[in-house]
């Protein structure tokens, strides 16, 4: 028995989030005594392909199995389920797992449905290898559910995105490499991408992957009240981010939302403006390594729940940060 | 015309604190509202939309207790048309049973002579957040789906779902009968008017009994994170407060 990981590529090699993933697994692997064996679907150019074998051995990967085929040109959830149903066949998986990105969710949910096994969404740890139980974040990861798979057969585990740190194995491994074509069906290749449009520059990964958020929720006061905060976030040369109830006012784009039906984000620094911290929002931001709130009310969860936080109105607290951030600058 | 399904859970409306069950399997719901998620509330819009394009039917399912008649009826008031509920304890019932009831609704109404073009879902339940009853449900009916999806119409016999992916907004064009799983974001779901709040309160709602032994969720227990004692240190209050927190930047080393 092993474990199995459906890794995503990303330009420079495998996706960190996929590289959390891994992680996860291979504590799992280790009370399981199991070894860790990824897939990869899809056509992956080079040189990101050698940087993401390089990756996978570093994380200890014994083997990486890579689906090719003129068919996987364009993604198609179930026919990438395919592949990942096959390579768990060929190595035996115990457990199938993914990082809990849209996409991991998407594809391991149509691997369940095909072996008709239970899958378990946003894992945050694994309580147990035998029997197979793990912790998963329901209610907005508000709270948790301690989950038992099946004792026998797979079990379908999606990580939640920033569960944990992407550390490096001890040991590390010379990944085999084994390319394969998956037996596909035309019903696996009905709902495929159609087409990539074309698009402003993607804001909403700028969000995910930046290192300063400023946040801002209802204390901005109405759609002509994100100058300063916009400014801000150009001075430490971050993203702005925004609660539900901004994107709900329609004050600002729903890309730029941070909760549970937004994005999830984990910058070095979160500067929530004007956000009290609801569930939804906290569920978004939870990751963050800091936070300094800024609020109106000492009271609100999110400055309660922060590293840092300045009691005052935004208006008058952000722009004289920038004023601050200029005059250090010269 | 294009008759469209869409499925509604009635959940907790949990945005501030709440607590758990003393037997730990459920949040503690007796001093919360109850709400659908907003993924259920724009797919519940483009049911509507849908069906409005196209002159077919839009008819509301939900999967659940009596009480969620009420989440039923509020989407008759903004604008489906029918309404099911299949009675059943949600407790007792993982994602492959309600995905197995919403499929056995399906295929009860195809034999009564109503079939569905589209069958819409959020894209997860706001409380267990399986992320998997709208693709159970198209293997149970063999039918095509696509999840994260913004927006979606009807174009001839070919429905467009957009929706964003790693790369961009992508766009899938599938043969209808298919199954959509609904993002929040695309459409700002609309407001019931007077008329479709009377409407709702007369309609009728068709109830069938979840047949069967359910396979169940899997859940051990439900915990709640432990709640850290605040540790906050205010820097200070208003405009004053501004050199500390760059202070602050300058130790975490961000700025650049």
């Amino acid at each position: 028995m092993s474990v199995l990981i459906l890794v995503e590529p990303d330009a420079e090699g495998a996706a960190v989030t996929s590289l959390e993933a891994v992680t996860f697994a291979r504590g799992m692997a280790d009370s399981g005594g199991w070894p860790v064996h990824a897939v990869v679907v899809g056509p992956v150019d080079e040189p990101a392909w050698t940087a993401l074998v390089d990756q996978l051995g570093a994380y200890g990967v014994a083997s990486v199995r890579h689906a090719q085929g003129e068919e996987l040109s364009a993604y198609a959830a179930a026919a990438w389920a395919a592949a990942l149903v096959e390579a768990a066949g060929a190595v035996s998986a115990r457990v199938l797992l993914a990082s809990g990105t849209p996409r991991g969710n998407e594809i391991l949910a149509h691997a369940a449905a095909r072996l008709d096994v239970a899958m378990a969404a946003n894992a945050v740890a694994a309580d147990s290898a035998s029997p197979l139980v793990v912790s998963r974040q329901v209610v907005g990861g508000a709270a948790l559910e301690e989950m038992r798979l099946s004792d026998s057969g797979v079990g379908i585990v999606s990580v939640a995105g920033h569960a944990c740190e992407p550390v490096a194995a001890p040991s590390p491994s010379v990944p085999e490499v084994v390319t394969f074509s998956p037996e596909l069906s035309p019903a696996d290749l009905v709902a495929r991408v159609a087409r990539v449009e074309p698009a402003p520059p993607d804001e909403s990964a700028a969000l995910t992957s930046a290192r300063v958020v400023v946040g801002a929720g209802r204390g901005a006061g109405g759609p002509d009240g994100f100058k300063d905060l916009l400014s801000l976030a150009e001075l430490v040369g971050g993203a702005l981010g925004v609660s539900r109830v901004v994107t709900s006012l329609g004050w600002r784009p729903h890309h730029e939302q941070v909760g549970q039906t937004g994005s999830r984000i984990a910058p070095d620094l979160y500067i929530p403006c004007g956000i009290s911290g609801a569930i939804q929002h906290w569920a978004g931001c939870q990751s963050a390594k800091t936070i300094i709130a800024i609020n109106t009310d000492e009271d609100a969860p999110m400055v309660t729940r922060a590293d840092y936080a300045v009691i005052g109105d935004l208006h008058e607290v952000v722009p004289a940060i920038n004023d601050e951030l200029r005059r250090r600058r010269g | 015309m294009a008759n469209v399904l869409v499925c509604v859970k009635r959940v907790p409306d949990v945005s501030g604190e709440f607590a758990l069950t003393d037997d730990e399997q459920a949040v503690d719901a007796r001093h919360l509202g109850w709400t659908v998620s907003p993924h259920e509330e724009c797919a519940v819009e483009l049911a509507t939309q849908i069906a409005g394009a196209t002159g077919g039917e839009a008819t509301v399912v939900s999967v659940g207790s009596d009480d969620s008649v009420e989440q039923l009826r509020n989407a008759i008031a903004v604008g489906c048309t029918r309404a099911v509920l299949v009675e059943a304890d949600l407790a007792s019932l993982g994602p492959v049973d309600v995905a197995r009831a919403i499929a056995d609704v399906v295929r009860a109404h195809e034999a009564a002579g109503t079939t569905y073009d589209v069958i819409l879902l959020g894209n997860d339940a706001a409380d267990t957040g399986d992320f998997q009853v709208p693709i159970r449900v198209a293997y149970a009916l063999e039918r095509p789906v696509v999840t994260g999806i913004s927006t979606c119409v009807v174009e001839g016999d070919r429905l467009v779902a957009r929706g964003d992916g790693p790369d961009g907004p992508e766009a899938f064009d599938l043969p209808m009968p298919a199954v959509v799983a609904v993002m929040e974001g695309g459409v700002s779901p609309r407001y019931p008017s007077i008329p479709g709040r009377m409407k709702a309160k007369k309609a009728q709602i068709e109830t069938m009994a979840f047949e069967g032994a359910p396979v169940g969720s899997g859940r051990v227990r439900l915990k709640l994170p432990e709640v850290e004692t605040s540790a906050v240190r205010i820097l200070g209050t208003g405009a004053d407060a501004a050199p500390a927190v760059v202070d602050v930047m300058e130790e975490l080393g961000v700025l650049r």
